[in-house]
């Protein structure tokens, strides 16, 4: 049985269909990434799999519980955690409170008991310059990171990040991916959705490609980016 | 890797204030011995708004749930309280926390309607709740329907207590019964806030700010966006149903024009909380302060004082968004509850 299953998962927004039956298994342990144009559907999906939407058909099922109906907030509960493609910081707290009602809630522990874990993870997310900073206040990048960092926070077992390398330069992607990888590493599922293709094909051992909210391509991430459907899809829409 | 790093709530000016604050309480009670009978009533005002002030920054400041309908708890509350000690000769000080337990099972069912609506819609879906209990309230024939009606002579008269703060304090029947509604008051005041305080504090305060912030966000980190938000509205409704029992036993006649009143209860509530600093637990003191200042001072104007009233909290929504305690924080650096969790880095470990 899979990790996480997605079965016929179908979602329209009025005439607009953003996922179009879409099925999907990933197994324990992997980093997938997934790619395609704008509006493919690529966040929606994880809206479908994190409960911030409701699929209008079709049935997802995260460590053998079906998790169709389970409202958002106890799906992180069970392991899922994820980041947001627009930022979205709980402006009037912290960097620090931030990160501490992600790990007090996500992980339902007191906040003594996670604040030296949130301390550990903003060290990684290389947010400790800014810890005690009201998050309205950063700018993009501290954004994205605590974006990252936040996710991180619930200690998930899947980990869903949405474009979080786009305007990083080399050295911070360098430095993001080998954050990704050894979380991976750890043990954690990753889906990743990013536009900067050599950061994610540096981390993640399949590609899934999402084209009109169907997934059109899925394998080895070499093969998958060789494909003529790909090919068709990269060269029609980024030119 | 451990990090030489921690968690601090308290400001040296939040310690100084703790100290200050018991002093002023301790204070605060033995009043009556000190000053006239006009300045307790006065206080007794002041507490009371104090109070309805604290539970709408609770819902409003704290958690983004900006209601113009509070004054269907304060009637409720008041109603209540009048229905058990007049009609049932209920003991007037239990009835108060009656009150407060009706106002909190009508907000039940009002929050199962308000919390399909979103913003703008929230504050008059409120509004209108409030209109709703006020006409049926005033059907009630019971308590004298739309006319309202007093409280039975003996049972103001024979008040718990007042035989005793008669004794002590050498006064009049009256006097002693203001006094004792004064207590309450500040009893009623600094429990309220302690409560508000502590919550803010703990886990499920850092919880609140979130959903306030982001709720879509707060979901995703495994946070219960709308029980935090129903909890909230309910503390906030038992608050001023508590209150609204307690003012109305002081004046001792009720109508519901009185007890639903927008105005007395919702608009000089919003007054008092946004020139004071919305958010915080310092701005509505301040504002509480600031109107009853303002209320004397522009007393002798008739209704001129209402619309003098209003141009003053919009000079300060234009130029303090913050309040007025918005702007003694920045510049004096001030906290006096603070809620912030700071991380302090000590510097080498001293491992002696
Ligand atoms: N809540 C919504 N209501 C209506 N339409 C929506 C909503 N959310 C997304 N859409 C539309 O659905 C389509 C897919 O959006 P989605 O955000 O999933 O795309 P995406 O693949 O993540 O694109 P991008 O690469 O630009 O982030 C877009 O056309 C978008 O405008
Ligand atoms: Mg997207």
């Amino acid at each position: 049985m899979a990790f996480l299953k997605l079965a016929d998962v179908s979602k329209s927004f009025g005439a607009l269909t953003v996922a179009d039956k879409v099925s999907l298994e990933v197994p324990k342990g992997e980093a997938l990434g997934i790619v395609g144009p704008n509006g493919a559907g690529k966040s929606t999906l994880f809206n479908l799999i994190t409960g911030n939407l409701r699929p209008d058909e079709g049935k997802i099922t995260f460590k053998d519980q079906d998790i169709t109906k389970v409202p958002a907030n106890r799906r992180i509960h069970a392991g899922i955690g994820r980041s947001f493609q627009v930022p979205q910081p709980f402006g009037s707290l912290t960097v620090f409170e931030n990160l501490l009602a992600a790990a007090s809630f996500g992980r339902n522990a007191s906040e003594q008991d996670v604040a030296q874990d949130c301390l550990e993870i903003l060290e990684t997310t290389e947010l400790m310059a800014v810890v005690n900073t009201p998050a309205a206040g950063l700018p993009l990048l501290n954004r994205k990171r605590l974006e990252m960092a936040r996710a991180l926070a619930t200690q998930p077992d899947l980990l869903l990040l949405d474009e979080i390398a786009g305007g990083l330069t080399d050295g911070e992607c360098v430095a993001l991916t080998d954050t990704i990888r050894s979380v991976n590493a750890q043990g954690v599922t990753i889906i990743w959705i990013e536009h900067v293709l050599h950061a994610l094909t540096a981390v993640v051992q399949r590609l899934a490609v999402l084209d009109f909210g169907k997934v059109i391509a899925q394998g080895n991430p070499t093969e998958v980016m060789g494909s003529d459907a790909v090919r068709e899809i990269y060269l029609g829409a980024d030119s | 890797m451990t990090h030489n790093a921690r968690i601090e709530i308290a400001t040296r000016s939040s310690r100084v204030f703790l100290v200050f604050a018991f002093a002023a309480i301790i204070a605060a009670v033995f009043l009556p011995a000190f000053v006239s009978r006009g300045i307790i009533k006065d206080m007794f005002a002041i507490l009371t708004l104090l109070a309805l002030a604290q539970c709408w920054n609770l819902l409003a400041g704290y958690g983004g749930l900006v209601s113009v309908g509070q004054q269907a708890f304060v009637g409720l509350g008041a109603y209540t309280l009048f229905a058990v000690v007049g009609l049932y000769g209920f003991d007037p000080l239990l009835s108060i926390l009656m009150g407060g337990v009706v106002a909190l099972l009508f907000a039940i069912p009002f929050a199962f309607f308000l919390f399909r609506l979103d913003g703008a819609y929230f504050a008059i879906g409120s509004w209108v709740l409030a209109e709703v209990a006020r006409l049926s309230v005033a059907q009630w024939k019971a308590v004298g329907g739309g006319t309202g009606t007093s409280l039975p002579r003996d049972t103001v008269r024979s008040m718990p207590g007042t035989d005793w703060v008669r004794a002590l304090f050498d006064v009049s029947g009256s006097a002693a019964r203001d006094i004792i509604l004064y207590w309450i008051a500040l009893i009623l005041a600094v429990a309220l806030m302690t409560a508000i305080y502590v919550l803010m504090r703990r886990r499920i305060g850092l919880g609140l700010t979130a959903v306030k912030d982001n709720a879509e966000a707060a979901r995703s980190v495994g946070i219960n966006a709308s029980a935090i938000k129903w909890m909230t509205y309910l503390i906030s409704a038992f608050g001023a149903g508590m209150v609204g029992a307690l003012i109305f036993l002081q004046t001792a006649r009720i109508s519901p024009g009185a007890a639903f009143s927008v105005t007395d209860w919702t608009a000089f509530v919003i007054f008092v909380v946004v020139i004071g600093g919305i958010g915080t637990l310092e701005g509505p003191i301040l504002g509480v302060i600031v109107f009853f200042v303002l209320q004397n001072f522009l007393a002798d104007f008739g209704s001129w004082y209402l619309v003098a009233l209003g141009a003053a909290g919009i000079v300060v929504m234009i130029f303090a968004p913050q309040g007025l305690w918005g702007l003694l924080r920045d510049r004096l650096g001030l906290t006096l509850f603070p809620l912030r969790r700071r991380v302090i880095f000590t510097s080498e470990r001293t491992d002696l």
